[in-house]
């Protein structure tokens, strides 16, 4: 138990260490600066379309670090030496999982705010904003470190990763944007059920992928 | 063969029996078995590709073998071409990490600082470190791990003389508390009482 704590606290060390804390906090306000350029500056408009543009950008933001979530640690071994040691490669997935989890969740919930201004949120938006971040946060940490895992072996893994998770990740969007909508009340019980799912398949499917980059 | 296949005996540590090994479609080796008892060191001599890291992995299991089995009784620290340890941290909080995981004390990581001989670059950045250098903190964490099965693939290359010395005389400490030694080179180490298996006659 305590090795994987260690290994939690180590890789949130290496997420955040080396200014690598701000970049999903950039790129999401990045988005959130160029779109009101993109559409004008039509108040009405951008709260309207605002949100469902704050949930693309969180999913995008969530594969940024796709490459360094586990080929790094192919590269140089560490998951070799993990192996040996016997930990399972579930359990090794899911800490990998936690610490993306916190390493970009936390920062992504804290750049929500200024985005949401930026894009004309008012507080009832944000907070159902920051609620739906917060239930997908774990599915999009997991579908992040499935893809890494899965691209590990392949040059230009990131791009490829972005494919194999977009698909997977559409129904959170639906229901992550559906929330905003003042008629759509099941969103939420919905958006929950999926970010269930997808957190739960997450280290099975990820620990798998982690097993075939040894053959 | 020269590695002996013998009866299952309480103190062999390791046990590999008839595995063959299959790279890509090549067949690497088949039908080979070695054991390994309390203080056993068994070197794996051959030429490039005949096998050495396959073989070195298939007893660490992180490779399957095609048939055959293997059998681990003790736990196992391994060491090959990678270092596994964090480039951007220096020596030391490198090497904690894994005495973390491995649940060994900061005296135990002192000692085999010492034993080899990298005290002194503690506080030096792992990506500063020379691949000679890389290879002794590498030794550190096999040494500091206290498994009884050491796996050590070319865990001398890029070492200096005294660098081997330091690597040979850990290889006969651990030997004589009970461990035991597989070793994968292509050049020979001035280890004592050393058991031989030449990859390149399998082929």
């Amino acid at each position: 138990m305590t090795a994987l704590i260690a290994l939690f606290w180590r890789d949130l060390r290496r997420a955040w260490g080396s200014g690598a804390l701000w970049l999903p906090v950039l790129f999401f306000l990045l988005v959130a600066t160029a779109f009101p350029f993109a559409v004008g500056p039509d108040a009405p408009l951008l709260a309207r379309t605002g949100g469902g543009m704050i949930w693309v950008a969180a999913l995008l933001a969530a594969l940024l670090p796709i490459d360094r979530l586990i080929r790094p640690d192919r590269e140089a071994g560490v998951l070799d030496q993990l192996a040996v040691r016997g930990f399972a490669d579930e359990a090794i997935a899911a800490i990998k999982i936690m610490a993306h989890a916190i390493g970009f969740g936390l920062p992504l919930l804290i750049a929500l705010l200024p985005a949401s201004a930026l894009l004309a949120q008012d507080a009832a938006r944000v907070e159902t904003l920051a609620l739906g971040l917060i239930i997908a946060v774990p599915a999009l940490a997991s579908l992040a470190v499935l893809s890494a895992a899965l691209t590990a072996n392949l040059k230009g893994g990131s791009a490829i990763g972005g494919l194999l998770i977009l698909p997977l990740a559409v129904p959170m969007l639906i229901f992550g944007a559906g929330m905003l909508d003042p008629a759509g009340r099941g969103a939420l019980k919905l958006l929950a059920a999926s970010s269930l799912l997808l957190t739960v398949i997450g280290p099975f499917a990820a620990g798998a992928a982690l097993r075939g980059l040894r053959e | 063969m020269s590695a002996h296949p013998r009866e299952s005996d309480v103190s062999d540590l390791l046990r590999l029996d008839r595995v063959a090994c299959i790279r890509g479609d090549r067949l690497l080796f088949e039908g080979l078995s070695l054991t390994l008892a309390r203080g056993d060191a068994l070197w794996l001599r051959g030429p490039n590709g005949a096998g050495k890291s396959s073989l070195i992995r298939l007893a660490a299991g992180l490779l399957r073998p095609a048939a055959g089995t293997v059998e681990r009784r003790e736990r196992i620290a391994l060491i090959d071409e990678a270092a596994a340890l964090d480039t951007e941290l220096p020596l030391r909080r490198a090497i904690d990490f894994w005495a973390r995981v491995d649940t060994v004390d900061g005296h135990t990581v002192d000692r085999a600082m010492s034993e080899m001989a990298l005290a002194a670059l503690a506080e030096v950045p792992v990506s500063m470190l020379s691949t000679g250098q890389r290879k002794r903190a590498a030794m550190v964490r096999v040494i500091a791990s206290g498994a009884p099965i050491w796996l050590l693939d070319e865990p001398a290359n890029g070492m200096d003389d005294a660098a081997q010395a330091r690597l040979v005389g850990a290889i006969a400490r651990h030997r004589s508390n009970g461990g035991a030694v597989l070793l994968a080179s292509h050049f020979a180490l001035a280890i004592p009482d050393l058991r031989e298996l030449d990859m390149g006659a399998l082929a």
